[in-house]
């Protein structure tokens, strides 16, 4: 199409608003046109740190579980054995231990997912913009506070004549006192945020319209949410459930605080590496958790659950 | 000289109309969106709603799917009151402007939804989605995910995913709004014919006048939340309603009130299409012939469009106007510009503008 009308011809510009032109700059040229030195120097020094601080730091913590610790001078002596893995994985001190922790875990995973997806419906789909962004912040909030003033707090709520048995009392209620429901408690509370977030980012990337499709199709409220809502939110919830179920699993400070007498796997890591000083035995313990946690990922992957993403 | 009924009026038909809005409103805030609309569309129509981006016609089939719910007013499907009725409750389906496809789901998952969450038995639902897609010629695509497949192809899925329920209402909000031009001429073609064989009513939602008038047995024109005008592409193109229309519908010379009355010795709006504008390149006042109007002007520009030429022209004693004219030109456009012409149309091509639009 062209277009001819009477007006001025565009002249050349005025000199004076002269723009001024690219310099050459050899070494940005030299990037742009090779990519795998762009990508090398990219990821050189996050690769370099992964290998050191996080690999190197867990083959040491490997290697050293099957080390023993000389009982007279109390030193670690590099002594092959695998007496340690086997105490672990047979006494049935450590057992009990081992299911107690795991069902903490599940436990703790269960409740902040029941308390999660409705919360984050709420904040993704039916909130405001404004509330939105207030309910974020409100979620995000009891991050900034220090995770031992967080459990401390708990003690205080659940002590004898705290703020549970005073609001308890009146409907029959007891504290459960400091135990495993306290732990249970107090870490379902401390977790929840890690549940809530990737939850609430999962709704924010399922659009309206496939919601409006599924009703308009026939769909009841309750099958949309099964066979479109919930499908396309698994990854966003196994990706909660891996920060729920792992943090609670290696903690101990929770368990000292408020589980009385509970022992965790993470109070028996502690217990080794600072009263016992038994290093070795302590690398023991704490393979079983990170076992767990990597048989969960297997099974999520073999599951297939995150194909559809 | 042609006269137009005002908007909103129509002729009542004793046939149960497959929608009826009766002052349908609905307010967001403080925003109007849709302002006390009437309109009836009848059984196996093609009915278009047609306006700017913020007239209201997508809310107006949020409303009608049952996606929202009116501040006011009622909405009937077939005589029967919907009007609080959520979306799975009633007889109609709608094809998204993203589609709005199962990611998760195979295409013929996608396409079996609709019978699945009806009951339908697996082995009868499968067959029945696999013929919806072999329909729009994706019976080999059936297993593949909706990523995989390009624009037209989720277009085509999306539409055998409403159909396969066998709705009484499609609607459509902006189907063919991401596609490229080609495949959109060609998709309003196979619209139009599976409207026709399917015999059901189809509502379309769209911005694009020219797909409006191609594809529609009747056109609601929309602004700022109101009907402006109800008729059949003829009626809108020939007839428009009001200034709003005559511009929105294709381009339209409009002569004010004050130069009407220098023409016609009425004080009124009219206007005149671009392409019933005849051009003589000579300022020599023609022999006056009854039922025909002639201006002297002057050239100002020219667009080539490809089947003709928007010569643009400053009349003496007038706005400027457009004429789209199919001759040949020949000479360059330094030779054109400026040259003094006549402009005359016939009488009978002008369209008084009844008051009241902008």
């Amino acid at each position: 199409m062209t277009l001819q009308t009477r007006h001025p011809a565009p002249g050349p510009a005025p000199a004076a608003a002269a723009v001024p032109r690219p310099k050459a700059r050899r070494f940005s040229a030299l990037l742009h046109r090779s990519p795998n030195l762009r990508l090398a120097g990219l990821v050189t020094a996050p690769a370099g740190w992964l290998v050191l601080v996080y690999i190197a730091a867990l083959a040491a913590l490997l290697v050293t579980a099957f080390w023993t610790v000389d009982t007279f001078t109390g030193k670690v002596s590099t002594e092959w054995t695998t007496e340690n893995v086997v105490t672990v994985l047979t006494d049935p001190v450590y057992q009990r231990i081992t299911l107690r922790t795991l069902w903490i875990a599940i436990a703790v995973t269960l409740i902040d997912l029941v308390l999660a997806l409705p919360m984050a419906f709420f904040i993704a789909k039916v909130a405001s913009p404004r509330w939105q962004k207030l309910l974020v912040v409100a979620v995000l909030m009891p991050l900034w506070a220090s995770y031992l003033v967080k459990a401390y707090a708990w003690r205080n709520v659940l002590a004898d004549g705290g703020l549970l048995e005073w609001l308890g009392t009146p409907v029959g209620l007891e504290s459960p006192g400091y135990g495993e429901t306290a732990v249970i408690l107090t870490l379902a509370y401390i977790w929840l945020p890690f549940m809530i977030l990737p939850i609430y980012a999962g709704f924010e990337r399922v659009p309206d319209s496939l919601l409006e499709a599924s009703g308009d199709l026939g769909a009841k409220p309750l099958a949309t949410m099964r066979l479109v809502m919930f499908p396309l939110l698994v990854p966003s919830i196994i990706a909660g459930t891996i920060f729920t179920f792992s943090l609670s699993l290696g903690d101990y400070i929770t368990a000292q605080i408020v589980g009385g007498t509970t022992q965790m796997l993470g109070t028996v890591v502690y217990a080794n590496v600072g009263a016992a000083n038994n290093l070795p035995f302590a690398a023991a313990v704490s393979l079983v958790p990170i076992v767990i946690i990597m048989l969960y990922l297997f099974i999520v992957r073999r599951s297939g659950a995150l194909n559809s993403l | 000289m042609t006269e137009t009924l005002a908007a909103g009026r129509q002729t009542e038909t004793d046939a149960v109309p497959a929608i009826r809005l009766r002052k349908l409103t609905k307010e967001f805030g403080d925003t109007v969106a849709v302002n006390n609309v009437d309109l009836d569309i009848r059984q196996g129509e093609f009915f278009s709603m047609l306006g700017p981006s913020g007239s209201g016609k997508t809310t107006v089939l949020r409303l009608i799917a049952g996606f929202e719910l009116p501040t006011s007013g009622s909405i009937e499907l077939e005589g029967k009151d919907v009007t609080g009725m959520a979306p799975f409750e009633r007889d109609l389906n709608t094809v998204f402007q993203d589609y709005a496809l199962f990611p998760h789901m195979s295409l013929i998952d996608n396409v079996a939804y609709g019978l699945r969450v009806r009951g339908v038995p697996k082995k009868e639902r499968q067959e029945r989605a696999r013929e919806a897609l072999e329909r729009v010629q994706l019976g080999k695509f059936v297993g593949r995910r909706p990523a995989q497949l390009s624009g037209g192809q989720r277009q085509r899925v999306a539409l055998a995913r409403a159909l396969v329920v066998q709705p009484k209402v499609l609607l459509l909000d902006e189907p063919l709004g991401a596609l490229d031009l080609k495949l959109r001429q060609q998709m309003q073609v196979e619209l139009k014919e599976l409207q026709r064989s399917l015999g059901i009513t189809f509502i379309f939602v769209t911005h694009d006048q020219e797909e409006a008038l191609t594809m529609s047995d009747r056109i609601g024109v929309f602004n700022n939340g109101s009907l402006e005008q109800i008729g059949t592409a003829h009626e809108i193109y020939e007839r428009p309603a009001g200034a709003f229309v005559a511009n929105f519908v294709g381009t339209s010379n409009i002569f004010d009130a004050a130069h009407a009355q220098k023409l016609y010795g009425r004080a009124e709006q009219v206007c005149v299409r671009p392409e019933r504008l005849r051009l003589s390149w000579t300022d020599a006042a023609p022999e006056p012939r009854a039922g025909v109007t002639s201006r002297p002007g002057t050239v100002t520009s020219l667009v080539y469009v490809g089947h003709a030429t928007q010569v643009r022209v400053q009349l003496d004693d007038g706005p400027a106007v457009v004429v789209l004219t199919p001759e040949l030109l020949t000479g360059g456009d330094a030779d054109l510009l400026d040259r003094r012409v006549t402009v005359s149309w016939d009488d009978a091509a002008a369209v008084w503008l009844p008051s009241g639009g902008s």
